[in-house]
């Protein structure tokens, strides 16, 4: 087996896999608290990518450069991201607390397809390149045929992203709240917290992280159009579902087995069926153990 | 007053500013040029302020709403009302009936054409049904049923020469075989893991169909497929249309009897039961794996018989025309119409198909229209345009027998 051939899988893995695990946060923290799929995460995903798209765009244009562009683009997509999913939020879901299990997760479908589709009207159908943000470093030089400097940037920055969350949620006064809140919603709220802030909260923070992913991703692979949010949402839900849904450290480790299968299977056999795999993968897991590899087996409580 | 004017102004300005980069900034970055549409915004803060003002009277009416049923008021509008009054109902059944068998005598070709697919969407929707409306499950996959039916008769069609009558129940009971293979798997699951393992059944099967040429023949899809024949009558393309028409009324009439018959059924009781409460419908007794796979098996059922007809209709099939949207096309219908309700999924059916069809100039919104509607109806009418027609008995007075035999 030539080893370098299967470096340079392992870290076209490693990178596409912690950008799975950043969507998979999102899926995996709202779950945690509200027990809803969060359909339209992965459109909060691709509308991070397409902020950053049109601010780096306009930058360019306008003759910002380099790193510059970055950052500002980088900075705007998770604040827009931010708004879509505070305002998703506050419309979709809110007004539908304490229905039918059904009902939040069809209003989650349908503000998905609205959502893709906003963009798709407001924008384009095409795929849209994506300028290239992130510089290549001279000391990668030597081992770039295994490990570019993209994919340094997006693992440096996810695994920052992730000791800040981590800090965020096992530190703070807020953190606090809501591991409360995902432990019991009715009891926090007999306590004094503010559940609605917290869920709000919640969705914010996971809408940031998915933008985070999709500028990323983005300056990645290079295009963007407005679909793509919806494959990856997927990928990352199931990530979400095979860590363990509710689990943090589940969302990661499920993100990275996603990214590590579909970069083996495509490296070694054929990409024919990447996108079938990580269903085959799904289902198997649910089959052997459903509550997930890290999740908490939970007694159904009559 | 001032305080509303001072909300919705706020949300008008949120809008704006949310809608900003998508709405107003249009870059091109393959050439490099970025339009400027700065008109959007004063549509975009006109519409939300107005919006948000319906929003507010929407919110309250609803609020309004459950606080008269729970006084026991009646809340149901004229519609419901009279359909909710047998005699009429079924006279209004008769009307459609005549109708329906008119229909290709008095319209062209062209409008029966449309009114096939209307038609086939209407039994799909009805499939469909039983899962979403009656059992609960939900199903995000259901076009690979429909896909497996319309492939069934391409292929068996291409290669064994066999006729539509001959495949007809073929693809019904694969449709069927595939629905409990894939409910097999996932009977333990609770609600939200099974909308994705079915949307990510529907995604499989289409890549396989894209990708497993020698039965597929791949993206390029099956082409010339056999219309339906009658007793070998020689049939031009107008008579073919004519006469797909009247099966796939037949097949809406039969699917409508059946389901309706299953509604009120043993089975269909279990269902409704499983959908309101697992743990209590376990606890009674119900086997929930029977009752579940049932439920997916009868469902995917129609879905195969329908698609022999699409595939017999278009004689072309091909991967992308069974895709997630088209999944979720057939649950708006659902959800839209009413789950549960048979003449609400009809109603939904008729207004998803027919209305972007003689609306060509707004067919570009249809998704974003549908993903809205699906939203708007979950939070404002869960129950669907029309709610499902529940069994009433009423006791007439002493004379009339009827009373005691119903």
């Amino acid at each position: 087996m030539d080893i370098e051939y299967f470096l340079e899988l392992f870290f076209s893995g490693l990178t596409r896999g912690s950008i799975y695990a950043l969507i998979a946060l999102g899926y995996t923290m709202v779950y945690g608290i509200i027990q809803l799929i969060n359909f339209a995460h992965g459109e909060i995903y691709m509308i991070g990518a397409f902020v950053a798209l049109i601010v780096a765009g306009v930058c360019t244009i306008y003759g910002l450069s380099g790193f510059a562009i970055l950052v500002l683009a980088a900075a705007i997509a998770i604040i827009y991201a931010a708004a879509y999913g505070y305002t998703l939020e506050k419309i979709a879901y809110r007004p539908l607390r304490g229905s039918p299990r059904l009902s939040p997760l069809i209003s989650a479908i349908g503000m998905s397809i609205f959502l893709q589709n906003y963009v798709l009207l407001a924008q384009t159908p095409d795929f849209l390149p994506f300028p290239r943000l992130i510089p290549s470093f001279a000391f990668m030089d030597p081992v770039a045929h295994i490990i570019g400097s993209p994919e340094l940037v997006i693992l440096i920055t996810t695994l920052i992203t992730m000791v800040l969350l981590t800090l965020l949620i096992k530190k703070s006064r807020v953190g606090k709240a809501m591991r409360a809140t995902q432990q019991d919603l009715s009891m926090a709220r007999l306590v004094g917290i503010n559940v609605d802030r917290v869920i709000s909260l919640t969705f914010v923070i996971g809408s940031v992280l998915a933008a985070i992913g999709g500028v990323l991703v983005a300056s990645y692979i290079g295009q963007v159009n407005f679909y793509i949010g919806f494959l990856a949402g997927v990928k990352a839900f199931t990530a979400a579902v095979l860590g363990g849904i509710g689990s943090i450290p589940g969302a990661v480790l499920g993100g990275l087995i996603i990214g590590w299968s579909e970069s083996f299977a495509a490296g070694y056999f054929s990409s024919d069926y990447e996108d079938v795999l990580t269903f085959v993968l799904l289902v198997v897991i649910l089959i052997v153990r459903p509550a997930g590899i890290l999740g908490k087996v939970r007694k159904q409580k009559v | 007053m001032v305080r509303e004017l001072k909300q919705s102004l706020l949300i008008s300005l949120w809008f704006v500013f949310l809608t900003f980069p998508l709405l107003v900034v249009r870059v091109n970055t393959i050439e490099n040029v970025v339009v400027w549409r700065w008109g959007n915004i004063l549509w975009v803060a006109i519409g939300a302020f107005v919006l948000s003002y319906c929003w507010r009277y929407m919110l309250a009416r609803r609020k309004r709403q459950t606080r008269k049923a729970e006084e026991g008021v009646d809340t149901r509008g004229p519609l419901q009302a009279a359909l909710d009054n047998v005699q009429l109902r079924n006279r209004a059944m008769a009307v459609l009936l005549v109708l329906a068998a008119i229909f290709p005598l008095v319209f062209d070709t062209y409008q029966t054409s449309i009114m096939v697919t209307a038609l086939i969407f209407v039994v799909l929707g009805l499939g469909l049904n039983i899962g979403v409306g009656l059992a609960g499950l939900l199903d995000l996959g259901y076009v690979a049923f429909f896909g497996v039916g319309a492939y069934t008769y391409a292929i068996l069609n291409a290669n064994f020469d066999l006729g539509f009558w001959m495949v007809l129940p073929i693809g019904g009971v694969l449709g069927c075989l595939f629905g409990v293979l894939l409910g097999f798997p996932i009977l333990r699951l609770r609600g939200d893991y099974l909308a994705i393992v079915t949307l990510g059944f529907g995604m499989i099967f289409k890549v396989v169909m894209e990708n497993w040429k020698t039965l597929s023949k791949g993206p390029s899809g099956i082409a010339n497929i056999d219309r339906p024949g009658l007793f070998g009558l020689e049939m031009t393309l107008e008579q073919s249309t004519v006469f797909i028409y009247y099966i796939i009324v037949a097949l809406v009439i039969l699917t409508i009897i059946v389901t309706n018959r299953l509604k009120n059924s043993r089975v269909g009781r279990a269902w409704i039961a499983l959908r309101e409460d697992e743990v209590a419908c376990v606890a009674m007794g119900i086997d929930m794996a029977r009752t579940k796979l049932s439920a997916y098996a009868l469902g995917a059922f129609w879905a195969g018989m329908v698609g022999v007809v699409f595939a017999a209709k278009t004689t072309f099939i091909n991967p992308a025309g069974f895709t997630f949207m088209q999944s979720a096309i057939i649950l708006s219908i659902v959800v839209l119409g009413g789950m549960g309700s048979i003449l609400g999924v009809i109603l939904g059916a008729f207004i998803l198909v027919l209305l972007p069809e003689y609306l060509r100039a707004f067919s570009e919104y249809r998704m974003l229209v549908f993903g809205a509607a699906m939203t708007l109806m979950m939070i404002f009418r869960p129950q669907g345009l029309i709610s499902n027609l529940r069994q009433i008995y009423q006791y007439k007075g002493s004379k009339d027998k009827t009373a005691h035999d119903g």
